[in-house]
């Protein structure tokens, strides 16, 4: 999972998690109506006595009804393609008793207080986190809603309120056929205290919850008329095109901007300390200009600094002692005495995002104030670094959050949004700054390079006696969330480091070692689980080999404490046909993960031609995310996941000379097309368990899968990626 | 310059430098935002528009090259009768995750229909291997075209 959550305090489940002390807050609504804001303990207890502040006005709601009838749904979350602008008014629908058609969709403003996320405790879309965090407060959230609102009406009526019901934004009287829609009763329930505690229905009475309901954004995406940040238009707007220094922690020497100038259209040149920005009436001036800047830049002190030294520098970190993530008996001393010893050095590139959307934020810095338009998955976060950029007040910062025109974790970052306030505070009026995709790929926040060291024993049965798996790499959350970093351990970092295994004797562990400075590296769609399921479900598959045991069957032998988890595995296997025989040249290899809460087995079949060049044919997964809201999207989840993770496999790969980002543009940072794509199933197992995440594991579990289907079609077992096609030449 | 072209059925001028990719003339002179930008370099297809019903990169056209043909963007492709059902069929699979890209795989695969009302696999992977989608909604557009043709009244087996 994205953070680790049964351990960091602040962070934790037990502390955010609603319960029936949930402080639920009841005003009359702008315009007259219903306004029903719920707080959640550990993010806004304390917000209890100064919510007088947000009385009947401030959107501090997640339910909003006017007199007119017309009912708001507001989202914390972010929508980037995930459909949780669909999944988190499902969720309050349910319980308050109305049709999507019924109601319209808002994106919260940046509020801490009122919005946190509350397994990570500040509003933030990622991890794969909405579901599993907002799933109660938002039934509870509909459920009180409609409570009152049956209370108006028994009021009104002078009945029982236990004899009426609501249904399609109506309460009924279900005895004298009395009907009254809820706009009508919004100004009475408004005059209500909310209720200590409100009875959720039990989940087999669902009517939408469950169901494959189709996505509020689906109409805009296919006509043109979603807005994306990038899509903002101002009046008086000008644009920008902007090149930071190539070599990490260089800066701006000198320009000439003289040919610059004389591009029409371009109307200013911004220099800040590390980049500079050419203004203009339309990004292509902009763009015309940048090109014909004459730029100097101060390399710095990576001038010099390449991919092999950061390798081997890694390679001596992994010498050092590590901070203890899991462990169990005696790893080392188990597989010093086992009867086979097994060692492994597994490696992960650095990657960029490459969200088809480039990084773009545009601004109007003005003296008193601040207005920003982009797409984030961190809105408070933006507004904060806006205001210390300005030295303005928070307050004075106004953040309008839009579609993401893909999120994948580079937009749990602020960067390109502090570095287009720095420009616009030197711009009179509005401001668009757009990176170009070289800009984009040469400047991400890249997913760390991990250079693993698995270990292992097994005893003379093939059974495994002892396994160790010591994690190398950066540490996001040092950087991200620094009180989450404790004791040299970063816990993202070997999330997953023993799979879903249970092992005797184990021991992951972690040492920290950091790439250049200036080169900054973040979350990356699956975090730490797409990183350690690579290294592990390999290394597991070279044990089952080694064993002479079935890749499937090993697995089985060591998940005796996770039903669910042989759940999907023997799900998968069957509905791969795992055994059956495939052409020559092909193979078929199994990965299977705990992650964000959900388990999922995935079967890759691959082919593999005699220049090495290998196709992903068929993907066949096997899923488990607990109750499902809405299992549409989650399919979609699944398989747009697993073309991000195969992507990334065959593909992905930043590498470093001279200090710089070798890749430039999707020539040399290859993105899956559709000619490459394989044919996909998803099957999933109906659970009543809770709800876990989908956006991510499809990610994680697909790379490991794909390489353990090269070793079953060739014989060769790769532990780096990307996959390297020379290694695979049969000739 | 100023240059006068034909989007989507209206003259509109626009006063820039002759190279000007039209894909900046559409978004930023004529606030047409549903044409995106994604590579700049005709590698994503992302900026796809007609220029007088074929495909082209906004983003490496530039808007002195345009003449007299007739450009349509995403915005107007539903009045063409193979726009509306790629737009229909899109819907009915719910095709689009983050939808950045769906624009030009719109318009690439309203192309691909309207020359060649029953596609193979083939022929859809031809028409559509220059669109990038990141979120990898490959699938079900492969789906949505075979939808799509299926409601031009005719289904081809196999391909």
């Amino acid at each position: 999972m994205f953070l680790d959550i049964e351990s960091s305090g602040a962070f934790s489940v037990a502390s955010a998690a609603p319960s029936r002390r949930q402080f639920i807050k009841v005003s009359a609504a702008a315009g007259g109506g219903l306004l029903l804001g719920f707080h959640l303990p550990g993010a806004a207890l304390a917000d209890a006595a100064k919510t007088g502040a947000f009385a009947g006005f401030a959107p501090n709601a997640f339910v909003r009804i006017g007199r007119d009838g017309k009912t708001a749904i507001i989202v914390a979350q972010v929508e980037m393609g995930q459909g949780t602008f669909t999944a988190m008014p499902m969720l309050v629908a349910e319980e308050l008793e109305v049709g999507l058609d019924q109601i319209s969709v808002e994106q919260a403003p940046p509020d801490d207080k009122l919005y946190a996320n509350p397994l990570l405790g500040f509003q933030v879309t990622g991890g794969s986190t909405s579901v599993r965090a907002l799933w109660k407060p938002l039934l509870t959230a509909g459920a009180v809603a409609r409570t009152l609102l049956i209370k108006a009406a028994a009021e009104e009526w002078k009945v029982d309120p236990s004899t009426l019901h609501a249904e399609k934004g109506e309460v009924i009287d279900k005895a004298s056929g009395r009907k009254l829609a809820y706009g009508a009763l919004a100004d009475k329930a408004a005059t209500y205290p909310a209720p200590d505690q409100v009875p959720l229905k039990d989940p087999k009475d669902f009517k939408l919850v469950g169901t494959p309901a189709k996505r509020v954004d689906t109409p805009l995406k296919v006509n043109g008329s979603a807005k994306y940040g990038i899509d903002v238009i101002l009046p008086g707007m000008k644009f920008a095109d902007v090149a930071a220094c190539p070599t990490f922690g260089g800066k701006l020497k000198s320009v000439n901007d003289e040919k610059a100038k004389a591009v029409r259209g371009v109307r200013q040149i911004v220099k800040l300390d590390d980049a500079v920005a050419v203004i203009a009436d339309h990004y292509g001036a902009a763009k015309k200009g940048l090109a014909a800047l004459e730029i100097e830049w101060d390399d710095g002190p990576n001038a010099k600094f390449s991919q092999d030294e950061l390798i081997a520098q890694m390679k001596q970190a992994a010498t050092l002692d590590g901070a203890v993530g899991e462990k169990a008996g005696d790893a080392a001393k188990a597989i010093a005495g086992a009867a086979r010893k097994f060692d492994a050095v597994y490696e992960q590139p650095f990657l960029a995002h490459a969200a088809l959307e480039p990084q773009n934020c545009t601004v109007h810095a003005r003296k008193d104030g601040c207005d920003i338009w982009t797409g984030t998955q961190v809105i408070t976060r933006a507004q904060a670094v806006s205001a210390k950029v300005l030295g303005l007040p928070v307050e004075k910062v106004q953040v309008h959050n839009h579609l993401i025109g893909g999120g994948f974790g580079r937009r749990l970052d602020v960067d390109a949004i502090a570095q287009a306030v720095a420009i616009a505070k030197q711009v009179e009026g509005p401001v668009k700054v757009i990176w170009s995709r070289e800009e984009d790929i040469q400047h991400d926040v890249y997913r760390p390079y991990y250079y693993d060291v698995l270990s292992a024993g097994l005893d003379d049965k093939g059974v495994v006696a002892g396994f160790s798996h010591r994690v190398v790499g950066s540490s996001i959350l040092a950087r991200w969330a620094p009180p989450l970093f404790k004791n040299g351990l970063d816990s993202d970092a070997v999330e997953g480091g023993s799979g879903p295994y249970s092992f005797d004797n184990l021991l992951v562990d972690y040492v920290r070692h950091e790439p250049p400075a200036g080169m900054t590296t973040g979350w990356w769609r699956g975090v730490g689980s797409t990183h350690n399921s690579f290294m592990v479900e390999g290394f597991v598959d070279e044990l089952a080999a080694a064993a002479k045991k079935d890749p499937v069957e090993f697995r089985r032998a060591l998940l005796g404490k996770a039903p669910r988890a042989k759940a999907v595995l023997d799900l998968a296997a069957e509905k791969a046909g795992w055994g059956s025989p495939l052409p020559a040249g092909s193979g078929r290899g199994v990965s299977l993960i705990f992650a964000f809460g959900s388990y999922l087995a995935q079967v890759a079949e691959v082919a593999v031609a005699g220049d090495g060049s290998v196709q992903v044919t068929r993907i066949v997964a096997a899923f488990d995310c607990g109750r499902q809201v809405n299992p549409n999207t989650l399919k979609a989840q699944i398989e747009g996941g697993q073309i991000f993770g195969i992507t990334a496999a065959l593909y992905g790969g930043i590498t470093l000379k001279d200090g710089r980002v070798e890749q430039t543009n999707f020539d040399s940072y290859q993105l899956l097309r559709i000619n490459e794509a394989p044919k996909m199933e998803t099957y999933f197992i109906e659970s009543t368990e809770p709800p876990g995440g989908a956006g991510e594991p499809g990610t994680a579990g697909i790379a490991p899968a794909v390489v353990n289907a090269i070793f079953a079609a060739t014989g060769k077992r790769l532990r780096k990626l990307p996959i390297d096609a020379n290694a695979l030449k049969s000739a | 310059m100023a240059y006068t072209i034909k989007v989507n059925g209206n003259e509109r001028t626009a006063d820039v430098d002759g190279d000007t990719p039209l894909l900046w003339v559409l978004r930023d002179i004529f606030q047409l935002t549903g044409t995106k930008f994604g590579c700049g370099v005709s590698l994503c297809g992302a900026c796809t528009v007609h220029q007088d019903g074929n495909p082209i990169r906004s983003c490496i056209t530039p808007i002195d090259s345009i003449g007299a043909s007739a450009i349509t963007t995403i915005e107007a492709i539903g009045a063409t009768e193979a726009g509306a059902k790629i737009q229909k069929a899109w819907l009915v699979t719910e095709t689009p995750q983050c939808g950045y890209c769906q624009s030009g795989q719109i318009m690439s695969a309203t192309a691909l229909l309207a020359g060649n009302p029953h596609p193979s696999d083939s022929d859809i992977d031809d028409a559509m291997t220059g669109n990038i989608c990141r979120c990898g909604t490959y699938g079900r557009i492969r789906e949505a075209i075979k939808l799509a043709a299926n409601d031009a009244g005719a289904v081809k087996q196999g391909g």
